[in-house]
């Protein structure tokens, strides 16, 4: 029956056949360190096997025979070889087990058996039993490959199953023997072979005979072990006559808890229920066969037990209706346990769940680091660290001892070195402390400078989460620096992010050599910064290095803002240009060499930027700042980190010293300007409207493989295209500087130039899937139109800016889009989730050997060398080796 | 071959370095230079134990997240309709045995490409059907046949006689036998559907719009495209080893989208990256920075075994070996019940399963196997 060795855990293994286990450690010596330290791990499993459990075996690992299908007696307690026996385990506080003499979660449970009145089907292996009866001889059980040709059928079948899998077997298989019993004889006897069919979901009939379970399992009983093996079972953990149930193991009690309800009632779990049904039918149907009933009411009562028992499995089955509770809710049974996102597997095996963590809103906080992270003093007084004492830190715990769980920073636990953990209060204090010696763990607040593992949803790449040292602050919000917002692709809006605070010492080690801010910098998706200067830090930067008379007094603030405190060389000019500032923060060796948004050469020398702007291009992030890839591969990633904070800081407080705000006077034009952009647009109407009527007269010509109909329209949403990037053209020759919306376009900080023309000048045409708008009504998109009407304004080009307002029509247009793109966002979020479920699935195994080579976790080589030359791509400057500025090094 | 200074490095450094080496360093330094950049490959080298699979998956799916939904895209003013962002990817990733929109991109062979009679060279590639070349189709009720009348002058344009046309219907019609006399083509019904009459007759006739006569089977769609300064043919349809067979094509640049039909005809490594190739198209496309050495490692796991396994649970993640990590991938109960037949044992050789068991898995830092012994 029960198709998984569910012992996995070292104590059930020794009985039940397979786990093998690796004792690491001499027995005397592990029972040392169990007394010292419980958690330690001494044996690892280093195999799982699956088989078939076989009826002795069932027999051999139960503890108690289940008889009757009542629960509890009189008095509540369970009942003697009932659902409930107290052999099956515990699951009541203060208990102990009756068969292993262990308490409330530390027996696992133990499993016991029912014996069935007469066999029946285990659903779960329909198709092999059928398989079998067909492959096999109804008398001798032999396989109905000719003699001469099963020598051979080993080798052959093997290989297949090696390079195509289990199902192309089994096709083989009955390919194989539909070759030796041509015309339905029986190669053994000449006889002819009645045809096995199977009458879903549990029946098999012969001919027109049906055949009982115990029939069947006669049947698969005669099947020796060779054929079996021929055939792809393996007899040793498989025997056929095993997936024809003659005992079913009954889960132990642990597997299946009662809860109690607030009025003191019981109610059962759905494994509870399924299995009284089982063993109510199968007591009447041994009392009807003992009774002698009529064939006919044993034949319903053994097919009532046939459908408890496959409800048992699975109740999901096609052909059968599925139990349900009485208020008409389908029973979650084994199968329902294991499936799906919600299942076992998925959901309790490979995903786990954490102590020690905290989440809440975030906000941001410049002052912070890079690699800190804010937590509130309500937090940090909840989450601890373990710590050891011994004799030079006694004294130092022993204050946060004393300081007890209410005041900051105290303790909350003292662990004995028996594992036994004491709640720090005012009345226990004093004890705890006389207590305290070497030995002792004492779980003190979370203070500033430990390590906790950081993580934002959806955690879509490793720079989700990432490791941040602790700052304690008051307020409620978790802070973090808005420069690495990018990794986490956060915003303040709201957000919530998650807080791990790791309790050993190799994961703490291990978070903050592998996971700190600093080792994250390069992305390995592209090996460019992903962290980088947002917003206020760039467009400071930008207007910054575009000032070039600061006071020196102006720069002496700037730079002591950012914790430069070597003022000289900025003491005694007159005039310093934010080209000099911002050159303070450089290492004085560093050479670069790159270009500004704009196009215009950006250079750095010997630690002095000389020319150009600073942008996105330069300190941004998401693959944008070049110059802080080039920083962090010549000075390393602490210093990097240290020194885009100052850049970061150097701009908001520019900012701060210069003023800046934007508002809706921003998307102010000149009149000159209007009257360019109405002109522009009443010409890109009027061309259209030639094009319409070209068109309607026939003169229009169709561009090659396109109807005149499609050229017209391309025609048109060329023309109206042109008209938008005309109207930009406008706006870029009237806005200066002084405009910070354009100051924030131009440093790459917000907005685009797109966003731009909106505001001010002209929305522009609203596409569908990559045409004009031409749903709605028959003939016109709305009601207000003429039919066949084709002129801009009705096919949703919309001509006024957001600034000037749009009419009803053309919001109309408007909100159709956006709701578009609602849609498209909202259907592609599961699509691309599902297919990086796929892709992480499929790939997880991968790794690079020592050799070198990439290979999967059997040992299958994949690539000879990653990526066909061995770069780790974090590693990398966009996936290259730089060449050319090494050659210009030299 | 490289340079003779470079010879020592030949076996430390990758040739695309190399030769970028010898392209951009003044001669005289070639050595000294090809050591600096060998120690910035070394230092660039990936560790043991990098869990790159992972990585290039969270590097695929994380962007896909940005990436558009939209199916069909108009690059310019006169080009096809194309599968692009996701769908496309989700489709090359899947392995697809039919992909939506299978196209060709046919390089030509010189005389052809300058664009001189090029919409009529397209003509000859495009798939033609016996309704394309008939100027009428009349049945003859009385005799049961019905008269094609076929357009010398579209017959022309498609480069077929009319003799091959016949032979063609004969041969893609069946239950009719088919006369020819000047550009009438004649269909009889055989004699054993003469009794249905008729109604036979209109079905022969709509069957007979749709028979294949001339030009590449499976291009329902050409258009000729200036691409740099030559013409070239773009299709909609994919029939690669039809096109080869024709003698304008130029076979070493034209491609197919369709992957499965690379791999039938060239194999599995032009396969593998023809995958490449085709990911990269759609990332790109979508303003999306991946690096290449992440796709290919996907094109790699899929064509490693010699087929295209598409990343689903029939493809690459059916052939773990680790029943725990299949089960936890789709369809778990199928995964233990055929493992149980088996008596398969799961050695824990992989990730997802010691997660399960709370144990470290072998890479990264679970990588190293080190028992320290404890002195007595």
């Amino acid at each position: 029956m029960a198709k998984k060795n569910e012992a996995v855990e070292e104590k059930t293994a020794e009985g039940v056949q397979e786990v093998v286990e690796r004792t690491v450690d001499k027995e005397q010596f592990s029972r040392e360190r169990m007394e010292s330290m419980t958690h330690y791990v001494y044996k690892q499993v280093s195999s799982v096997v699956f088989g078939v459990l076989s009826p002795k075996m069932i027999k051999k690992m139960a503890s108690a025979k289940i008889v009757t299908p009542e629960l509890y007696d009189k008095e509540g307690y369970p009942v003697d070889g009932g659902l409930m026996d107290v052999r099956l385990g515990v699951i009541d506080p203060g208990l102990r087990c009756k068969t292993c003499g262990a308490k409330l979660k530390e027996c696992i449970g133990h499993f016991g058996y029912i014996e069935l009145a007469r066999p029946v089907v285990h659903v779960k292996f329909v198709s092999v039993i059928l398989d079998l009866l067909r492959a096999t001889c109804p008398e001798t059980g032999r396989l109905l490959i000719a003699p001469e040709k099963l020598a051979k059928a080993k080798g052959h079948l093997d290989k297949i199953e090696e390079e195509e899998g289990q199902a192309e077997r089994r096709k083989a298989v009955k390919a194989l023997v539909a070759q030796s019993c041509r015309g339905g004889k029986n190669p053994f006897t000449g006889n002819k072979l009645e045809k096995v069919s199977i009458e879903k979901p549990t029946g098999f009939v012969e001919g027109d005979r049906r055949l009982s379970p115990i029939e069947v399992r006669a049947r698969l009983e005669k099947i020796p072990d060779e054929d079996l093996e021929i055939f792809g079972l393996n007899p040793n953990t498989a025997r056929p006559e095993w997936m024809i149930l003659t005992v079913l193991p009954i889960p132990p009690v642990t597997v299946r808890p009662s809860i109690t309800l607030e009025s003191g009632e019981r109610s059962e779990d759905d494994l509870t229920h399924k299995l009284g049904d089982i063993v109510r039918i199968n007591q009447r149907l041994f009392e009807n066969i003992n009774a002698g009933a009529p064939e006919i009411i044993i034949e319903d009562l053994w097919d009532l037990l046939q459908y408890h028992v496959t409800t048992f499995f699975d109740n999901d089955v096609a052909q059968l209706p599925p139990a349900r509770h009485r208020s008409g809710q389908p029973l979650k049974t084994i199968s329902e346990r294991i499936k799906s996102k919600e299942g076992r597997i998925r959901h309790n095996l490979a995903g786990k769940r954490t102590n020690f963590c905290a989440r809440t809103v975030i906000s941001p906080d410049p002052y912070l680091a890079l690699d800190e992270v804010g937590v509130p003093k309500i937090i940090a007084m909840k989450l601890s660290v373990p710590e050891t004492v011994n004799d030079w830190n006694m004294e130092y715990l022993k204050k946060f001892v004393q300081r007890g769980p209410q005041e900051y920073p105290g303790a909350n636990y003292v662990v004995r070195p028996d594992g036994k953990k004491k709640r720090i209060t005012e009345e226990t204090k004093e004890a705890a402390l006389e207590e305290l010696q070497p030995g002792y763990v004492v779980e003190r607040h979370l203070m500033d400078g430990d390590i906790a593992i950081f993580n934002r949803q959806p955690s879509l790449h490793r720079m989700s989460m990432m490791c941040h040292r602790v700052r304690v602050l008051p307020g409620r919000t978790l802070r973090l620096n808005p420069a690495v917002c990018n990794p986490y692709n956060a915003d303040f809006d709201g957000d919530e992010m998650n807080l791990h605070i790791p309790q050993t010492e190799e994961s703490r080690a291990e978070a903050e050599i592998l996971m700190q801010v600093q080792t994250q910098l390069i992305s390995p998706r592209y090996g460019l910064s992903v962290i980088g200067c947002i917003h206020d830090a760039i467009t400071g930067n930008y207007l910054l290095s575009k000032k070039d008379d600061l006071t020196p007094q102006q720069a002496m603030l700037l730079l002591a803002a950012v914790g430069i405190t070597d003022l000289l060389k900025v003491a005694g000019k007159k005039k310093i240009s934010g080209k000099e500032v911002f050159s303070m923060l450089l290492p004085e060796d560093f050479n670069y060499k790159g270009v500004s948004r704009s196009g215009d050469p950006v250079v750095i020398k010997d630690g002095k930027l000389i020319e150009g702007t600073v942008d996105t291009k330069a300190i941004g992030g998401e693959g944008e700042g070049r110059l802080l890839r080039l920083l962090h591969k010549q000075y390393g990633p602490a210093r990097t980190i240290k020194i885009l904070h100052q850049i970061a800081n150097l701009g908001i407080e520019y900012l701060m010293l210069s003023g800046f705000t934007t508002g809706i006077a921003d998307e102010d034009l000149p009149k000159e300007a209007t009257n360019q952009i109405d002109d522009l647009l009443h010409k890109a109407e009027e061309d259209v409207a030639l094009l319409i009527k070209q068109f309607k007269e026939g003169s229009l010509e169709a561009f090659p493989g396109r109807s005149v109909a499609e050229t017209l329209e391309m025609k048109i949403l060329e023309r109206l295209n042109k008209a938008r990037n005309e109207c930009g053209k406008v706006i870029r020759q009237f806005i200066t500087d002084k405009n910070n919306a354009a100051v924030m376009m131009f440093s790459g900080s917000r907005g685009s130039i797109t966003s731009l023309i909106q505001m001010s000048a002209c929305v522009g045409q609203q596409a569908l899937r990559g045409k004009r708008i031409d749903k709605g009504y028959s003939g016109r998109t709305l009601s207000c139109f003429k039919k066949g009407d084709l002129s801009p304004e009705s096919r949703g080009f919309i001509l006024n800016s957001l600034k000037k307002g749009i009419n009803p029509k053309e919001f109309f247009f408007f909100a159709m889009t956006g709701r578009d793109s609602l849609m498209d966002t909202a259907l592609r979020t599961p699509k691309s989730g599902y297919l990086y479920r796929r892709l992480a699935n499929a790939l997880q195994d991968l790794k690079v050997e020592y050799d070198g080579t990439v290979r999967d976790a059997s040992g299958r080589i994949i690539q000879f060398a990653y990526g066909e030359d061995g770069v780790d791509v974090s590693r990398s400057e966009n996936g290259k080796i730089d060449v050319k500025r090494i050659v210009e090094l030299e | 071959m490289v340079h003779k200074d470079l010879a020592e490095f030949e076996d430390k450094l990758p040739l695309k370095l190399l030769q970028e080496i010898e392209e951009l360093a003044p001669a005289a330094k070639l050595k000294k230079i090809a050591k600096k950049v060998l120690e910035e490959y070394e230092a660039a080298k990936i560790d043991a134990g990098e869990a790159v699979g992972l990585v290039s998956a969270e590097s695929i799916g994380e962007p896909g997240t940005q990436m558009t939904l939209n199916t069909f895209h108009f690059a310019g003013v006169a080009e096809m309709n194309v599968t692009m962002g996701l769908p496309r990817i989700i489709e090359i990733l899947d392995g697809r045995k039919s992909i939506k929109t299978p196209n060709m991109e046919i390089y030509l062979k010189s005389p052809y490409n300058k664009g001189k009679d090029i919409r009529e060279i397209a003509l000859r590639v495009k798939e033609t059907s016996l309704g394309d070349v008939a100027k009428e189709f009349s049945l003859n009720i009385g005799d049961l046949t019905i008269d094609v009348v076929l357009d010398e002058a579209t017959v022309k344009l498609v480069d077929a006689t009319f003799d091959e046309i016949a032979k063609a219907v004969e041969k893609g019609l069946t239950g009719v036998s088919v006369k020819r006399s000047g550009n009438v083509l004649t269909l009889k019904l055989k004699e054993k559907d003469e009794t249905k009459g008729l109604n036979e007759l209109y079905r022969v006739k709509e069957r007979a719009k749709d028979v294949y006569v001339k030009g590449v089977k499976g291009v329902t769609q050409v258009l000729p495209v200036k691409r740099q300064e030559e013409f070239i043919i773009i299709t909609a349809g994919s029939n690669l080893k039809k096109v080869f067979e024709l003698d304008f094509v130029d076979t070493d640049r034209t491609v197919t989208n369709d992957i499965h039909e690379i791999r039938d005809l060239f194999g599995i490594e032009a396969a593998r990256q023809a995958i490449i190739d085709e990911l990269f198209k759609v990332i790109e496309t979508q303003g999306l920075n991946v690096d290449i050495r992440h796709i290919m490692l996907v094109a790699d796991t899929m064509t490693a075994g010699g087929e295209i396994k598409g990343i689903t649970r029939y493809g690459v993640v059916s052939e773990k070996a680790s029943v725990l990590a299949r089960a936890s991938f789709e369809t778990p109960i199928k995964h233990v019940i055929n493992a149980s037949l088996k008596g398969e044992v799961d050695k824990l050789n992989s990730v997802v399963e010691n997660v399960m068991l709370n144990q470290t898995g072998p890479l990264g830092t679970g990588l190293p196997r080190l028992v320290a012994k404890r002195e007595e």
